[in-house]
């Protein structure tokens, strides 16, 4: 029984994250933090080229 | 004043053009062990050559050698991005890539001796394996470390991913490779019985969706966007679509062991499990392919992207097809029939195989500050020839699979079975001969893509990748 108990409130707690989760990310909060993440693999083209003329280097 | 960073392109460059070598090799053998299937005569009596040795030759070289190198130098080089800070030691990417190539090669030895654990996909002996956690030890030091330095605030959803697959394949390879070495090369497993087999198939399954799944979405999340030229469709739908992915890959595995000892109810908890990682599969696939949308033209122009988004497609379709058969009414069809490895290659050479061949074409050229790969109509060439080789392949085994299932479970009216088992194997030969065909289209493919990614290095010359104009993208 407290093993049943345990298993349903488990489960319960694994959907109710997955629903925090979904509620969390689609919080208009996280739109501008999203937008800057999003647009990450466009911002280092500077390193990247200083990178690439370091090859006699290494 | 503020020293200016540059990244560890060394090790990224190693890492990939051993991609391009390693899938050499692991296709080679599996065009070798395909033909070994047709005409048995092919392994020649020799033991080294034999089936049952080259087979994990060709999956671990495939999975671990060709995979892996993709993964461990795309991540190294997508952390690097998008932290926007150099690796965290050097010396240590030193360590990392020596290491695993070590363990290949190792692997490479011993298997055609015959060492082996059992252990599907873990067949390598203890001392390998020793080998593999201090490597991956090593790895996951040196990924979280450049995390921790990193520059902006935010971790990119691709990192999210690789780092799952790094810390899972940790759990994964240390818990199912627990063993009582009692020589040198042989050791036992520490489990014991169906409790063996569990643990077994939580690992493989889960090396599918960690390693063979979580770590290519790390390569999708990074290459597509910045192939295509535009942000992923969804940023939210990417942190829902890694969560959800996570959570529930984690009790998928049972369904490798349907209708055997395993109690019933984990059966049908793999199998419920399996069906609904549909939605996070799904979900993934449709963030990576509707990047593309308002700009679908760049697919006619651009086959590096359609690389891309064929493996896409690939996905989409096999983790469609696996939740299909995790079903118990269609796996008592498809279970132990060739059905599964049509499945596993779609998977393999469509998703994995092609976003990898995307990824690097994509790669390569930037890191020796080329534009552009040596030639782009062998890259469509490459293309074609590569999609042809995998339709041909999953639709003979699809085929030989059905049959397979229906002659076996076919009975006469008494009882009695109305095929033998070697009446099916002879019904297959001609399927064994069409995968092969397809199996060789792939491979021609890929050294189509050896060739044009040697010219490409050949042709930047370390003077001109000095004189390289910075071009803001």
């Amino acid at each position: 029984m407290t093993l049943l108990l345990i298993r349903s409130a488990f489960t319960l707690f694994m959907f109710a994250s997955f629903l925090g989760i979904c509620w969390w990310a689609y919080n208009r909060k996280q739109k501008p933090r999203f937008d800057d993440a999003a647009n990450l693999p466009f911002a280092d083209e500077e390193a990247h080229h200083r990178s690439q003329q370091g090859r006699k280097k290494c | 004043m503020v020293t200016e960073t540059t990244y560890n392109y060394r090790v990224v460059r190693q890492f990939a053009v051993m991609t391009i070598v390693w899938g050499v090799v692991s296709m080679l053998v599996g065009v070798i062990i395909a033909a070994q299937l047709a005409w048995p005569a092919l392994n020649f009596d020799l033991p080294w050559v034999h089936f049952g040795r080259l087979r994990p030759l060709h999956t671990n070289a495939a999975i671990f050698a060709f995979g892996g190198c993709a993964l461990f130098g795309t991540s190294l080089y997508v952390v690097q991005r998008t932290c926007q800070a150099r690796l965290l030691s050097d010396q240590l990417a030193g360590v990392v890539f020596w290491g695993w190539q070590a363990v290949i090669v190792l692997a490479a030895i011993t298997f055609p001796l015959g060492f082996n654990s059992s252990k599907e996909y873990a067949e390598l002996e203890w001392p390998i394996d020793v080998l593999i956690t201090v490597v991956w030890v090593s790895y996951a030091v040196l990924f979280f470390g450049t995390i921790m330095k990193r520059k902006v605030q935010h971790i990119y959803v691709a990192n999210w991913f690789y780092g799952a697959f790094i810390l899972t394949v940790a759990v994964l390879h240390l818990v199912n490779s627990a063993a009582i070495p009692v020589s040198f090369w042989k050791s036992y497993s520490v489990y014991a019985g169906t409790t063996d087999a569990m643990i077994q198939w939580w690992y493989a399954h889960n090396a599918v969706g960690f390693y063979l799944t979580a770590g290519f979405l790390g390569i999708m999340y990074y290459f597509v966007p910045k192939q295509a030229g535009r942000p992923i469709y969804s940023y939210r739908l990417s942190v829902v679509h890694f969560w959800a992915l996570i959570s529930i890959y984690m009790w998928a595995g049972p369904h490798h062991l349907h209708f055997t000892a395993l109690p019933d109810w984990i059966q049908s908890v793999g199998m419920v499990f399996s069906l609904i990682l549909l939605a996070p599969s799904w979900g993934g696939m449709i963030n990576g392919i509707m990047t593309l949308s308002g700009a679908w033209s760049k697919l006619r122009t651009d086959p590096v992207l359609r690389f891309m988004i064929v493996s896409l497609s690939f996905y989409g379709m096999s983790t469609f097809e696996g939740p299909m058969m995790s079903i118990k009414t269609v796996n008592a069809l498809s279970h132990y029939t060739d059905w599964t490895i049509g499945h596993v290659h779609s998977g393999a050479l469509g998703w994995v195989a092609l976003v990898s061949m995307g990824a690097m074409y994509s790669l390569i050229p930037n890191l020796y500050g080329l534009k552009d790969v040596y030639s782009k109509t062998l890259v469509e060439v490459h293309f074609w020839i590569a999609t042809i080789g995998i339709v041909l392949y999953i639709a003979s085994m699809w085929i030989a699979g059905v049959m397979q299932g229906l002659m076996w479970r076919a009975v006469n009216d008494d009882g009695t079975l109305t095929y033998s088992f070697i009446e099916s194997v002879e019904k297959t030969f001609p399927f064994y001969v069409i995968r092969l065909a397809g199996g060789l289209l792939f491979f021609i493919g890929m050294l189509i893509m050896a060739w044009n990614i040697w010219r490409t290095i050949a042709s930047a010359q370390p003077s001109q990748v000095q004189d390289a104009i910075p071009q803001s993208a």
